[in-house]
């Protein structure tokens, strides 16, 4: 099993969803998050001063997946959340060692 | 006074007395969330303090009778001998403008004063600086007949109807002090600091709008047309003060904000404050819009020269009431110069503004510095790196997560047998899964 954690845009996170959904992706975890990249944040004038938001707000999603489902899962988000501009997000992959469903004990593949 | 006079005088105090909780709420969503409550207190605490030397002693060094024109006399110690409508209502409503005076003082040390220091210094200030000045603008003498024994601003012909030297000017000249002597909040200019709930600031500025028709208004102490003027011209002058900080805004930032509209209608308020009976509605109009304009750049001046005057109280109260106290010079139709009138009053505005903002300006300075040397005025590092609102009042303004600030009673102290986890035993057998 696969940890998938993706920080998107807000504004693309519903296209996230809904194409993870159409997949079969039973559940996530979202978090608000905020986060630099290469996009840098921006500057704002407030109140007369000029100063640097360098935090920008992001959506950041976590799934468990499947060994086999992996590559598809990142496709699906590296899609859905895609503008082709500075700022898009990035999608990682980490090893699960184990995974329980609290209500049932079932663990694995059969917990996800 | 006719009852009808003391009815809306009783009024107006009540409305005046609203305006500094509004006060609290406008500088509170302006402060970060670690510090609402303080800022909060610092508001609430001088309506307490206030309230108490007004009736021990305010009153008596304010308007006890004297031959004096710079200060009262201790003859209404305790409020002794004030009896009838005419001047206990009198003396109600001008405790209300001895509360909110000190209370703006607040903004300019948003984050970082010790909490007892903050009430040393307005017991201090009220005493030693608010009372001898409410003397100065608001004293009529006997009968509101003026004379000798009335306040030299007053009795000078000097033009403040309703506090813009007493109340802005003082506020905002004490507010200069302590923001030089406290220093700068740890992170001053790297960090934004901004407005942690606006919707409070917003709010704030309603209450604070709606309470000033009783300070302005209610100022003509009668149900008069000098009221129903008041009352016309705080109105103009406010929505043209809004308009006039937000085109600031619009062609300086690109965007007006709803900081710069509650802002801009407390500038015109304030600058409006002196002129009020004074002005016609038009030259209200022209008051508020060019108050709104440059109390929205005054509050930049800070960046520039450095000092920490954390929430504007020296852009918007200073400047504001300098501006609405000057500006009379050329808009009064009493002897402005636009009406007719020569450039004497607009020399004794000066003269008035120069001389109450010097003398609140010097006074606070020493106060604050001798509380800062004795008791301490500025809170440590650490605490307000951690947020004032837990190191001064052990409390925190908003608590919003489901685990809380994840503290237990001591009585509420977890039982590992009721809480399910597993004995050494069990654990030895690995009925936990790994």
């Amino acid at each position: 099993m696969k940890l998938v954690t993706a920080v998107v845009k807000p504004h693309k996170w519903d296209d996230v969803r809904d194409a993870l959904e159409t997949f079969g992706v039973a559940g996530m975890t979202v978090t608000e998050a905020s986060g630099y990249g290469r996009q840098k944040g921006h500057t704002e004038v407030y109140r007369g001063a000029e100063y640097d938001v360098t935090l920008v707000p992001k959506i950041r999603v976590e799934i468990v997946v499947d060994d086999d489902d992996v590559a598809d899962v990142v496709g699906i988000v590296a899609k859905a959340a895609q503008t082709g501009k500075i700022g898009d997000g990035k999608v990682w992959v980490q090893p699960v060692d184990s995974v329980l469903r609290i209500r049932t004990g079932e663990q694995g593949a059969a917990a996800l | 006074m006719r009852h009808a006079d003391t009815a809306w005088v009783l009024v107006s105090t009540a409305l005046v007395m609203l305006m500094t909780p509004g006060l609290a709420l406008f500088y509170g969503g302006m402060t970060r969330a670690k510090s609402v409550l303080n800022m909060m207190m610092m508001s609430f605490s001088t309506l307490a303090l206030v309230s108490v030397l007004w009736v021990l002693y305010g009153y008596s060094i304010a308007f006890g009778e004297s031959d004096s024109q710079l200060i009262g006399s201790l003859d209404n110690l305790g409020f002794h001998g004030l009896n009838g409508a005419s001047v206990l209502s009198f003396a109600a409503f001008q405790l209300m403008f001895a509360i909110i005076t000190p209370a703006l003082i607040s903004g300019a040390v948003a984050d970082r004063a010790k909490f007892l220091g903050w009430c040393v210094f307005v017991v201090a200030w009220t005493t030693l600086v608010y009372f001898p000045v409410a003397n100065w603008v608001f004293d009529f003498g006997v009968d509101g007949a003026l004379g000798d024994d009335a306040g030299w601003i007053v009795e000078w012909g000097v033009q403040d109807f309703a506090g813009g030297t007493a109340v802005h000017v003082n506020a905002g000249a004490a507010a200069l002090a302590l923001a030089l002597v406290l220093g700068r909040r740890i992170g001053w200019r790297r960090d934004p600091m901004r407005p942690h709930n606006l919707p409070l600031v917003l709010l704030g500025a309603g209450l604070l709008w709606f309470g000033w028709f009783g300070f302005n208004a209610g100022s003509a102490l009668a149900a008069d047309g000098l009221a129903a003027t008041a009352f016309v011209n705080t109105q103009a002058a406010t929505a043209a003060a809004v308009i006039g900080w937000l085109v600031v805004e619009q062609v300086r930032d690109g965007r007006p904000t709803t900081l710069g509209a509650a802002s801009g209608a407390v500038a015109g308020l304030v600058a409006i404050t002196p002129a009020c009976a004074f002005v016609s509605p038009l030259g209200a109009l022209l008051l508020g819009v060019l108050a709104g304009a440059i109390c929205a750049l005054a509050v930049g001046l800070k960046w520039r020269l450095g000092y920490d005057d954390s929430l504007d109280v020296v852009g918007v109260h200073l400047v504001g009431g300098a501006f609405g106290s000057i500006a009379l010079g050329f808009l009064s139709l009493d002897g402005g110069i636009l009406y007719g009138g020569s450039a004497v009053l607009l020399g004794k505005q000066a003269v008035a503004v120069l001389a109450v903002g010097t003398f609140s300006f010097v006074t606070a300075l020493v106060l604050a510095k001798l509380i800062d040397l004795t008791i301490g005025f500025r809170l440590d590092r650490e605490d307000e790196s951690a947020g004032i609102d837990l190191a001064e009042h052990a409390e925190s303004g908003y608590d919003l997560t489901i685990a809380g600030v994840g503290g237990r009673t001591q009585a509420a102290a977890p039982d590992p047998v009721a809480a399910g986890v597993p004995s050494e035993a069990q654990r030895d057998e690995g009925r936990v899964p790994a």
